[in-house]
């Protein structure tokens, strides 16, 4: 059970306090409401762009991470499609160097043109790295636009292409910055060694003034039910022959959601689950396959991929997951094979909650969804979960309408 | 209305006093030593099984690490898939790991399934059978899978600068060819598992929430595994003697993968820990003079990096960086630059002491966890440093100064003695 305490600032800051007094450190975690499904379509990338330029100084602080630093801590940031998050470790001795950082860059950013045109050539770098140099790099974008006809999971938080990264302008940032990064489309969370009380004190003092903003109030397109399968063949110089396949599943905040979850453990989470011991150790179709989700707060995908052994068709590959997927809708699970994945979803939750970091992030996530406590019901429904809701729950994502399949061929 | 223009105060963090938790030791009947640490609010634990079985003790490439591999994929009671089976159903995590001089296993598990769970790892260590069928697919597989590596540049540059600083038939610089899969044989592994795991010398390191009867579930489990000794090896150097490559794996490539490396003492070298804090400066956090200047002043990377390599008896100054192509040999010119300005101009106290406080934070947020814990007293322990490690490191970050780093970077950042290598 996790425990902490939640007030609102006037301007509509959310609060989260998690005292911790078995550690030294202060956690400090702010979510922003904001994601690559909220970027325009034709500038895309560009939550995650300035998630670099929020490290690019404030209005009143030229540089972020030296005092940070100086102070014993540290920081780091990610962007997802459907969030930013900010977060900060150090002593909690120091714990006001936090609030003076982030109060100060929630105000205003310095908007520098150098800084900018940096992180452009930084961002347009980490594209290259991850998604042109690495072989089978590109397969991510292709299912994304393959999948999604509407919704903007569409594209990447990277972006699309390099060119909507290079082509940003300052008036981008600013525009972008005034829209979300507000007091009132944020949640934040101090933890550690801290009490609620100085907790408020330090949050009135150094939040209490921002203004508010307007709530953004997000508005996107729905995906329309997908009612034909879609195919794709890529052919690159990539040394293996690769399967992906994907299905519609339900958003972050349906029943359904935990479902499958369970669901693609027990077919491909780990060396006893279903897909590796049939196709990679028994048919030896795959040198490797996994199934696994997204985590998606609307409604994502989950996917299926893996490496063709040399010599095998892509049509023979196919054909051994789909008798997989098979069983999975018409013979029901054992109590035995369910309650293993419930398991190990236990025990992961208990490892992830040992770092105060992680507990303060996760606090932010769930109150961003909708409510801070639901973080601890979340084994309840897991384990409610009963081997007919997975039989069902088979039936509604593998219908051959629903999925979405790339064939990766090796080009030499 | 807060003072925004002035930092609030701070206690800096080398004042603080930080404290490494000592662990407990046992020792079991056969006389494996092990080292304990209970704290954590988690009602999970960990344990590690190291024997001295790494690549340095097999004279032919991938038996050490084919052998680890293979530990749970079947004994004369259990196949693979019961093994992995009875782990997962318990919700834990069996993993093994093949080092250079060290091979592990470790488990990771809810407290309270402890019990069940270690008869198991008994058999793994006491029975394996190393499978023919499984070797065939692990051969198979991680062929596939360096197929797929070998063309990443950062994974081909990894090997060749490894290969350039020991020389491709000492332990720290061989790499694995397609073809070496092909001439292990089962056999090997056998004889690998029954000298240094049947009768290897084991160590073992436990962390986190831990039973009451922990003693007695390791004697009974693992008090009786037959004890050798730790086998000396001596594997000779044979550096590269030329500096400079540059190697094309991927015409079309849009980023070089930089590479350069100096060799550098290990641990027990005086100067060891002050160049600790000299790499932090240089390029080992993200306010390092590397990161600043080639990062965020000139945008020609994601990221830049530098450390000293982890090995037990020879270690390595590395700095590791994938740039843009055309840009390649400009970041390897500001790295020199970067070297030259340590070398001649004394940091100043400002910046020294941000190095300072950094470091001490990041201890102090280390320290946090059973987990982290014990994997800094295994560091330790295994590498013979000395109960007063921990405390010297600290005291090397609280007081070397401008001086003895300059001193540092004359003796070691000098261009003429690294290896420079760029893989596009």
């Amino acid at each position: 059970m996790i425990q902490f305490e939640r007030f609102t600032l006037a301007n509509g800051l959310r609060v989260i306090v998690h005292p911790d007094t078995s550690t030294p450190m202060a956690v400090m975690n702010i979510m922003y409401d904001v994601g690559a499904r909220d970027e325009d379509p034709q500038r895309t990338g560009f939550a995650h762009l300035f998630e670099h330029l929020m490290f690019g100084g404030s209005v009143n602080i030229e540089s972020y991470d030296e005092p940070l630093q100086m102070a014993g801590g540290e920081n780091n940031a990610y962007t997802t499609n459907d969030l930013t998050n900010y977060y900060i470790q150090l002593p909690a001795e120091n714990l006001e160097t936090a609030f003076w950082l982030e109060s100060d860059r929630m105000l205003s950013l310095a908007f520098g043109e150098k800084s900018l045109d940096v992180q452009r050539k930084v961002v347009c770098e980490e594209f290259k790295e991850h998604y042109l140099t690495k072989p089978y790099g590109d397969v991510w974008h292709k299912m994304r636009e393959l999948a999604f006809q509407r919704h903007p999971y569409r594209w990447m938080t990277i972006g699309r292409e390099l060119s909507h990264i290079e082509n940003a302008q300052l008036q981008d940032v600013k525009d972008f910055f005034f829209k979300h990064y507000r007091p009132v489309n944020a949640v934040l969370v101090v933890a550690g060694n801290v009490t609620t009380e100085q907790v408020k004190t330090l949050t009135e003092k150094w939040f209490g003034e921002i203004p508010a903003g307007e709530k953004y109030k997000r508005n996107l397109p729905e995906e329309p039910e997908q009612k034909e399968a879609h195919r794709l063949d890529i052919k690159a110089p990539v040394p293996l022959d690769a399967f992906y396949k994907c299905w519609h599943m339900a958003s972050r905040l349906d029943r359904r959601y935990y479902i499958t979850d369970l669901l693609s453990d027990i077919l491909g989470g780990g060396a006893s689950s279903r897909l590796h011991q049939v196709l990679v150790k028994e048919k030896k179709l795959f040198s490797n396959i996994e199934c696994y989700h997204f985590g998606s707060t609307d409604a994502g995908l989950l996917c299926i991929e893996g490496k063709l052994v040399k010599g095998i068709t892509h049509a023979e590959a196919e054909a051994a997951v789909e008798a997989e997927l098979e069983k999975m809708k018409t013979e029901l699970v054992s109590e035995h094979e369910l309650q293993k994945v419930k398991n190990k979803t236990e025990s992961m939750i208990a490892f992830e909650d040992m770092s105060v970091m992680n507990r303060a992030n996760s606090l932010a996530y769930y109150e961003l969804l909708g409510d801070a406590a639901w973080m601890n019901f979340e084994l309840e429904k897991y384990a409610s979960v009963t081997p007919e809701d997975i039989l069902q729950e088979s039936r509604r994502l593998f219908k051959d309408s629903n999925s979405n399949t790339i064939y990766y061929h090796a080009a030499n | 209305m807060p003072d925004r223009k002035n930092a609030p105060a701070i206690v800096d963090a080398v004042n603080f006093n930080l404290h490494l938790k000592p662990y407990n030791k046992l020792v079991l009947k056969n006389g494996v030593e092990v080292y304990t640490i209970e704290a954590g609010a988690e009602e999970v634990m960990s344990i590690e099984w190291v024997f001295y079985a790494g690549n340095a003790m097999e004279t032919q490439n991938l038996i050490a690490a084919s052998t680890n591999f293979l530990l749970k994929n079947g004994t004369t009671r259990h196949t693979a898939f019961q093994i992995n089976e009875h782990f997962d159903y318990y919700g834990s995590y069996l993993n093994r790991a093949c080092y250079n001089e060290t091979a592990t296993l470790s488990l990771h598990t809810l407290t309270r399934y402890v019990t069940e769970l270690l008869p198991m790892v008994r058999e793994l260590l006491t029975d394996a059978t190393l499978p023919e069928e499984e070797l065939a697919i692990y051969k198979q597989n991680m062929k596939q899978r360096l197929r797929v590596n070998l063309q990443k540049s950062d994974f081909v540059a990894n090997r060749l600068i490894d290969a350039y600083l020991f020389g491709e038939d000492h332990p720290y610089g061989k790499y694995t060819r397609l073809e070496d899969f092909d001439t292990v044989q089962q056999n090997q592994l056998v004889d690998f598992y029954k000298r240094y795991y049947q009768q290897g010398r084991l160590i073992m390191f436990v962390a986190g929430r831990l039973p009451a009867n922990l003693e007695q579930l390791l004697n009974d489990n693992f008090g009786d595994l037959p004890q050798g000794s730790v086998p000396a090896v001596d594997h000779p150097l044979n550096p590269s003697g030329e500096k400079k490559y540059r190697v094309i794996n991927d015409e079309k490539g849009v980023q070089g993968s930089i590479r350069l490396a100096s060799p550098f003492p290990n641990r027990h070298h005086p100067d060891f820990l002050k160049t600790l804090v000299l790499n932090t400066l240089f390029g080992g956090f993200f306010g390092s003079r590397l990161m600043l200047n080639i990062r965020e002043d000139k945008g020609y990377t994601y990221g830049i990096h530098s450390y000293l390599q982890n090995h037990q008896q020879h270690s390595a100054w590395m700095i590791s960086t994938e740039a843009g192509r055309d840009v390649t040999d400009a970041t390897i010119a500001e790295v020199y630059k970067e070297m030259q300005e340590l070398r001649e101009e004394l940091v100043d106290d400002e910046e020294l002491l941000l190095v300072r406080n950094y470091m001490m934070g990041g201890l102090l947020g280390d320290l946090d966890g059973p987990f982290q814990i014990i994997s800094r007293w295994k560091n330790i322990i295994l590498n013979g440093l000395g109960e007063d490690y921990f405390y010297r490191s600290i005291d090397t970050i609280k007081n070397v100064s401008a001086e003895e780093l300059r001193e540092l970077a004359q003796k070691y950042l000098r261009p003429e003695e690294f290896y420079e290598l760029v893989v596009v």
